[in-house]
């Protein structure tokens, strides 16, 4: 089983990249659409970086289901 | 002058990046000093010159990256030429004073030549190389030739449509002609509208060698763009974005606005002659020009100077000076900005338009650079040497585009 804090820190990295949001900001009950403004188009990139990271497969269906940041790390941590 | 059309569209603000520099104050500085836009560019930025052995070693590159002004993320999203055309708009809108325009009544005209091609070719690559996953979600939006326009609108949150004309060389030019004929209808009071183009890459410069219309001036870069020099040998491809914002002038004067200049008519016809090839009589250019002046409710003998679309091609500069002794005699003063800046190619016409504009409110003419010899068949006086003050009233400027597409406008002086 990975490492949550080392998931949430190798995801704000790439979301920061995509999206510009401090790494300070991605925090786990943040929800990328409401909370990050991160629309469709930059899930998809930060959903094919993470897959790159991580090691993880992240089908479409699942990413629709990761609402929030903490519920991607949750989703990474299972899967790697 | 003679009667005066009914809605008088004004100037009051104008952006641009181009070879000369970041903003339209540096261009401007730069043409007026007779600086050249045009370097080498086999370098590592460029690597495919070397690598493909192309015959071209030049061209006119942006002064300033829009990567160095745009925030990262943002610069991230957009194709280059989507980036050069926010640089200028920004530039422009807040030149205007951001006009406090109803969103329902600002549209964007933004044209371009060729769009987003250098995403189009990288992504490809990935697609090719990688695969799939590596393709951007973003290509589409990065490609189409609306980007720049969609961008300008999005930006500027413009409601009353969003327009973006693609007609080669001429599109920067088009596009105001377009915003003119958008506020003389009502159907809004303020029109962000100019070109952007960012296309100096292998496959471009390839295409343009072997349709034999770049200058192979290589060893003398700032000396290759020579309109109306009879030692022409082609024209040098450079990239950059000139935007204005145009008003009707009730509403600019209502909100107190500065007027920097009037777009008084236009004149778009087209040759039906040859694809890439301009008439050589030079007669769709010439009825181009005679309908502008006519639109503006002037006479020929009105018009001072001609801001050239001359681009350095044998075959294109004679064609024009005939088109414009045509249209208006033997008494304009001409100039041909892209000896300094280059060929910007969908911005041309735009960045073009404000250069003209500057010389009609600054009362000074840029000079054309590197005729050593003017060609005989000019037969018109050319400014060349330094920049020439003139005390005038009205001045064309013409844009020309493959497709057989010409495009005039028509400014006065406020």
């Amino acid at each position: 089983m990975a490492d949550k804090p080392e998931i949430l820190s190798g995801l704000a990295e790439i979301v920061e990249e995509v999206a510009g949001i401090e790494k300070a900001e991605v925090s786990a009950e943040k929800s990328f659409v409401d909370d990050l403004d991160i629309d469709s188009l930059s899930m998809v990139e930060i959903a094919v970086q993470a897959e790159d990271k991580f090691g993880v497969k992240i089908p479409d269906d699942q990413l629709a289901e990761l609402k929030t940041v903490g519920d991607a790390v949750d989703y990474i941590a299972k899967n790697r | 002058m003679t009667a005066t059309p009914v809605t008088q569209i004004v100037v009051t603000g104008f952006g641009a990046t181009t070879p000369l520099g970041g903003d339209v104050a540096s261009t401007w500085d730069g043409m007026l000093a007779g600086r050249s836009g045009v370097r080498r560019i086999d370098d590592a930025d460029h690597e495919w010159v070397t690598r493909h052995e192309l015959p071209v070693l030049i061209a006119a590159p942006l002064a300033v990256s829009p990567t160095e002004v745009l925030p990262r993320v943002q610069a991230r999203r957009l194709d280059r030429c989507e980036q050069v055309a926010l640089v200028a708009a920004r530039e422009a809108w807040a030149h205007a004073g951001a006009p406090g325009v109803e969103p329902e009544r600002l549209a964007v005209v933004v044209g371009t030549g060729i769009g987003g091609a250098v995403t189009l070719l990288d992504q490809d690559d990935l697609l090719e190389g990688p695969g799939l996953r590596k393709v951007s979600p973003l290509t589409v939006p990065m490609l189409m030739p609306n980007g720049p326009a969609a961008w300008v609108g999005l930006e500027l949150g413009a409601r009353g449509g969003v327009h973006a004309p693609v007609s080669a060389c001429a599109s920067g030019a088009e596009a105001l002609a377009w915003a003119v004929r958008l506020l003389r209808a009502g159907e809004v009071d303020v029109v962000v509208a100019g070109g952007a183009e960012a296309c100096i890459t292998g496959i471009t410069v390839a295409g343009f060698v072997q349709a034999r219309t770049l200058s192979r001036r290589n060893d003398e870069p700032d000396r290759a763009s020579r309109p109306f020099d009879a030692a022409r040998d082609g024209f040098v491809l450079g990239e950059g974005a000139g935007i204005m914002v145009l008003e009707r002038a009730e509403f600019a004067a209502a909100r107190g606005a500065t007027v920097h200049g009037r777009v008084a008519g236009f004149g778009i016809t087209s040759d039906a002659y040859h694809i890439t090839g301009p008439d050589p009589e030079g007669t769709g250019q010439a009825r181009a020009i005679t309908a502008a002046v006519r639109d503006a409710g002037l006479e020929p003998s009105d018009i001072g100077h001609v801001n050239c679309h001359a681009t350095s091609t044998v075959a294109g500069d004679i064609g024009e000076t005939r088109a414009v002794r045509r249209a208006l005699g033997e008494h304009p003063v001409l100039t041909a900005p892209k000896s300094a800046l280059g060929h910007l190619v969908g911005a041309a016409g735009a960045v073009e338009s404000i250069i003209t504009m500057l010389s009609l409110s600054e009362g000074v003419v840029p000079a054309s650079l590197n005729i050593d010899e003017l060609d005989p068949g000019v037969e018109l006086d050319v400014v060349t040497g330094g920049p020439r003050k003139m005390d005038l009233t009205a001045a064309v400027c013409d844009s020309f585009g493959f497709g057989g597409h010409n495009v005039a406008v028509a400014f006065t002086k406020v």
